[in-house]
């Protein structure tokens, strides 16, 4: 930053009030993500308690749950994928308009939970997308979904404007599109989209261990 | 309630030439079960909803069972002439029973309902095999309630109701080509690492781990 942090302070008692571009636009950002409106399954009852009174998500900035993708910044995956749904998921996801950020919410969006082992149930949404916050739980707790906002705010924030790290809707070659899956004979075909999802590779991480995946 | 004895001496006493079996369940909660020739199962349907007395009016609910075929292993004493003696040899005679698949509906009276406090009316019909003669009669004209039920036994066992009107998969979708709770189903492999893998899972994080599946 070019403004030090002490100085910054320091002027700030003075009744000078220093920022850079990079600090109020991401500033601004952060507090204005709009969730979309859709929920899955029983997580969704917890992301609808964390916009309620009691847990108030509207502190954060996220009070207005857009009914359109194309008025939403966030998706909050709340709940159990199926193969049948999880093309509409993905197709969700190309609809909303840059910036977008995902949140996997609960243990079957992050890797298909307890019905990881069925024939119809997709072992993680970040198989097709990519996700910037996973929550485990089952169902997780609305505090570990406001956690999981402030996480993602606090990503937004610390995003450079420019460089290699700079964010998705300021670089027009970053991919904005992802594949949907088809619903094939016997799965989803791809049933991976390793370009999003590389296999996480057991056989290279745990060579010597004896029972690795 | 009537026992299930009873409820098949009425269908017979009505319907004489029905095809009708009790089927026994020797466990504690004796929920004993009729099952019922496919070609007749309408109208024995039909009689136990008209019936004033029984008065079956609510199927609530209809699910399905496969029942694969057997293979049965039995010991036969052949008499046999082996280097001009007689001599008794015993042989191995294998047969292959055929399996079947079985719907499985569960009726209620709400007619009787409040007075009446007794299990469900249980009845069963079978396929011819598990292959290509998988045809049933449709109970849905009989009871609404079955519609979907019946939908979801087709999408899951493969069993293909004739005159249901409205005979989609309901649960998978429609270019899904297996039926997902028959004993032979395979699933599909999108294997991923699993920290703990054990039994099915473990066996395929090996395969994976050989390389023998991409």
């Amino acid at each position: 930053m070019a403004v030090e942090p002490d100085l910054k302070i320091e002027l700030g008692k003075q009744g000078v009030f220093v920022t850079t571009i990079s600090e109020i636009y991401n500033w601004g950002r952060k507090n204005s993500v709009w969730p979309m409106q859709f929920g899955l399954a029983c997580c969704a009852i917890e992301m609808i308690a964390t916009t309620m009174a009691r847990y108030d998500l509207a502190r954060f900035g996220a009070e207005v749950f857009r009914p359109s993708p194309r008025q939403a910044d966030l998706m909050i995956i709340s709940g159990t994928i199926t193969k049948k749904m999880a093309p509409q998921v993905v197709r969700l996801y190309n609809q909303m308009a840059e910036p977008k950020y995902v949140i996997a919410m609960g243990a079957c969006a992050i890797s298909g939970g307890p019905f990881k082992q069925g024939y119809n149930v997709l072992k993680g949404i970040d198989r097709y997308i990519p996700v910037d916050v996973h929550i485990p739980g089952c169902p997780p707790r609305p505090e570990a979904l406001i956690h999981a906002f402030m996480m993602l705010q606090a990503r937004i924030d610390e995003q450079p404007l420019t460089g290699e790290d700079r964010p998705r809707h300021l670089n027009a070659e970053a991919q904005s599109l992802f594949p949907i899956p088809a619903q094939g004979a016997h799965d989803l075909e791809p049933p991976v989209n390793r370009l999003v999802w590389p296999l996480p590779a057991p056989t290279a991480s745990c060579k010597s261990a004896e029972k690795c995946g | 309630m009537k026992t299930a004895e009873e409820i098949l001496a009425a269908i017979k006493s009505a319907l004489p030439d029905a095809g009708l079996e009790l089927v026994l369940n020797s466990s504690p909660c004796a929920q004993h079960s009729l099952r019922v020739a496919a070609k007749d199962m309408v109208a024995v349907a039909s009689f136990l909803r008209a019936d004033p007395v029984l008065a079956l009016d609510f199927c609530s609910n209809a699910t399905g069972v496969d029942w694969p075929g057997k293979e049965i292993s039995e010991k036969v004493k052949v008499t046999k002439v082996v280097e001009g003696e007689q001599t008794v040899v015993e042989e191995t005679i294998k047969r292959v029973e055929p399996g079947y698949l079985e719907a499985v509906y569960h009726l209620f009276s709400m007619k009787n309902g409040p007075t009446d406090p007794g299990g469900p009316v249980v009845l069963r019909m079978r396929t011819a095999n598990r292959t290509d003669q998988v045809e049933l009669p449709s109970l849905t004209p009989v009871w609404r309630s079955a519609e979907f039920q019946e939908r979801e036994i087709f999408d899951l066992f493969g069993i293909v109701f004739t005159g249901h009107p409205d005979l989609r998969r309901i649960l998978m979708w429609d270019g899904f080509e297996d039926h997902p709770m028959r004993r032979d189903y395979v699933d599909p492999d999108d294997f991923e690492y699993e920290p703990t893998p054990h039994d099915e899972v473990l066996k395929r994080a090996e395969a994976h781990k050989t390389g023998a599946v991409a």
